[in-house]
């Protein structure tokens, strides 16, 4: 199986014109390190098994 | 010592206007004087409303000359977050970008909830631009400073809310919390705050940051104020389609009802590591008061925060999508960076995400079979100095702005109500909070235990000794 490496770099370059927005030199680092921090978090909301038929909606009732 | 300070509490202000021993306007004007003198070192009022603080001051005090009933919070001063719409106020939600709006037309909700019970607004407070915040810093107004040590964070992003009440400038304040904006500040000021159920309380009228998570809440220096706020705020409101139609359900009437019949326990596993040992020290005291000898491990605790924290950044972004196109250059640059982030996560993360929401919520369910009342720190650590950027939390340096609501985070991702309650240790001038949790709509169970633990003297809300 491939295993893929997560480059926030090439994120962030792809994105940038999707989303219209303008990063300053200044914010590639701080923008660079919260996507790392997402992509690191995500990892844990990934390895909880859940159903297909789990529920997605946002809308909630606690 | 002022009037404003002397009669401490909402309840004591309403007695006192009550009985006719000061009027509505003596208390209005001790409590802006109090704003005038302090405010420029605390940093927590961005609005002042003197005009029609003095209006609405008059109007109480024409009533109790005609012999009518005074509501239930007559003659309280309160504040309000400045996301809380105000007649004629922008609402500027901590940023600049939201200023070129037109001044409100309505209050919020829950401003006009508070008030039609008497409670008189005196302004609009400091927070961190957009709700995205757990400093109590504001790039554009400055920060909202600590009233127990004016060089430290008063946390947020309900700075200006804490600092206000727990500075004495206001026996009451509202504010948001969306991942722990309200317990985060009454943690580090050492105040009393409660968020409510996912749900109970209208939002409408306020600014939004994360619509999945958004409550609000009120924050004072006791218990009773607390509940007496929440129970004026409920009730049914068409403009805020999350708010629940389950009947009001008032908290006052069973405050005094003590611990009997509840069964108390600690969190352990996510909740008892990651923070510093006040921390814990904090719990300890508090689970010893309360006789809480066992502790129990939710699943999947950290999975869960960062679940939350996923959605946060999703919704936050798709929030603000137009402004970081068009007005990036304008933003606080540590909330714009973090909403670009955001912007650029796949979709499928928040959705699974918002999936692990449900599932979460059923296994704390299945938890709350067994207890009625769970404990946890409200923040990792007293409150750090303005401007810190970092801390080190189990030997490794993190990012303060981010991670202050570690323990907050997991609890209002499923919406359970909290009261935070302050601990103080002797010897030591910073307080630190520890969350009073239960299950879904039971917010006058989280509210009497800590009246409770009022009652004992094991948690307090002193008013900040100034400089």
């Amino acid at each position: 199986m491939t295993k893929f490496e997560f480059d926030a770099d090439r994120l962030i370059e792809a994105s940038l014109p999707l989303l219209g927005v303008q990063l300053a030199e200044t914010s590639h680092a701080a923008v660079k390190l919260h996507l790392e921090t997402a992509e690191r978090l995500w990892r844990s909301v990934r390895d909880v098994p859940l159903d297909d038929v789990a529920e997605p909606a946002p809308v909630f009732t606690a | 010592m002022s009037l404003a300070t002397q009669l401490s509490s909402a309840l004591e202000i309403r007695a006192a206007v009550a009985s006719g021993e000061a009027s509505a306007r003596e208390i209005v004007e001790a409590t802006l004087e109090r704003i005038e003198a302090l405010n420029p070192k605390l940093g927590a009022f961005t609005d002042i409303t003197a005009e029609r603080a003095l209006a609405k001051a008059a109007a109480i005090d024409a009533s109790r000359a005609r012999g009518e009933t005074l509501g239930p919070l007559a003659g309280a001063p309160f504040a309000v977050k400045n996301l809380f719409d105000v007649v004629g106020l922008t609402t500027r939600a901590g940023s600049l970008i939201n200023r070129d709006r037109a001044p409100a037309s309505a209050d919020a909700t829950l401003a006009a909830r508070l008030e039609a019970a008497g409670a008189i607004l005196v302004g609009a407070l400091n927070m961190g631009e957009y709700a995205y915040d757990f400093t109590g810093e504001n790039a554009h107004d400055g920060p909202s400073r600590n009233p127990h040590d004016l060089r430290r964070m008063t946390g947020g992003s309900s700075g200006g809310s804490a600092a206000a009440v727990a500075g004495g400038l206001a026996p009451l304040a509202l504010g948001s919390d969306t991942n722990g904006s309200i317990r985060v500040p009454a943690s580090l000021c050492g105040i009393f705050g409660l968020k409510p159920t996912y749900g109970r309380l209208s939002r409408a009228g306020t600014f939004p940051f994360v619509a999945s998570f958004d409550h609000l809440g009120p924050l004072a220096r006791s218990v009773a104020d607390l509940a007496a706020s929440y129970d004026a705020m409920q009730g049914p409101d068409a403009r805020d389609p999350a708010q629940t139609a389950r009947p009001i359900e008032p908290a006052s009437p069973g405050l005094e009802g003590g611990l009997a019949g509840l069964r108390i326990a600690r969190l352990g596993g996510f909740f008892a590591r990651g923070g510093e040992a006040a921390a814990f020290a904090a719990v300890d005291r508090v689970a010893g008061a309360l006789g809480a000898t066992h502790a129990i491990e939710l699943p999947d605790t950290e999975a869960a925060r960062a679940a939350a924290y996923l959605i946060t950044m999703v919704e936050g972004a798709a929030l603000h999508a137009d402004r970081l196109r068009d007005r990036a250059d304008e933003f606080d640059a540590e909330v714009r960076d973090r909403l670009i982030a955001g912007a650029m996560l796949p979709g499928a993360w928040v959705v699974r995400a918002q999936k692990l929401r449900g599932w979460y919520r059923e296994r704390v369910a299945e938890a709350f079979r067994d207890v009625d009342i769970l404990l946890a720190p409200a923040t990792p650590c007293r409150a750090p100095l303005i401007g810190q950027k970092t801390f080190v939390l189990d030997g490794r340096e993190m990012l303060i702005r981010p991670n202050l609501g570690l323990f907050t985070q997991p609890i209002s991702f499923i919406g359970l109500p909290v009261c935070t309650v302050p601990v103080w240790t002797e010897g030591v001038e910073l307080p630190i909070g520890v969350q009073v949790i239960g299950p879904p709509w039971h917010e006058d169970r989280v509210l009497r235990v800590a009246r409770a633990l009022e009652r004992e003297g094991v948690v307090r809300a002193p008013i900040g000794e100034l400089a």
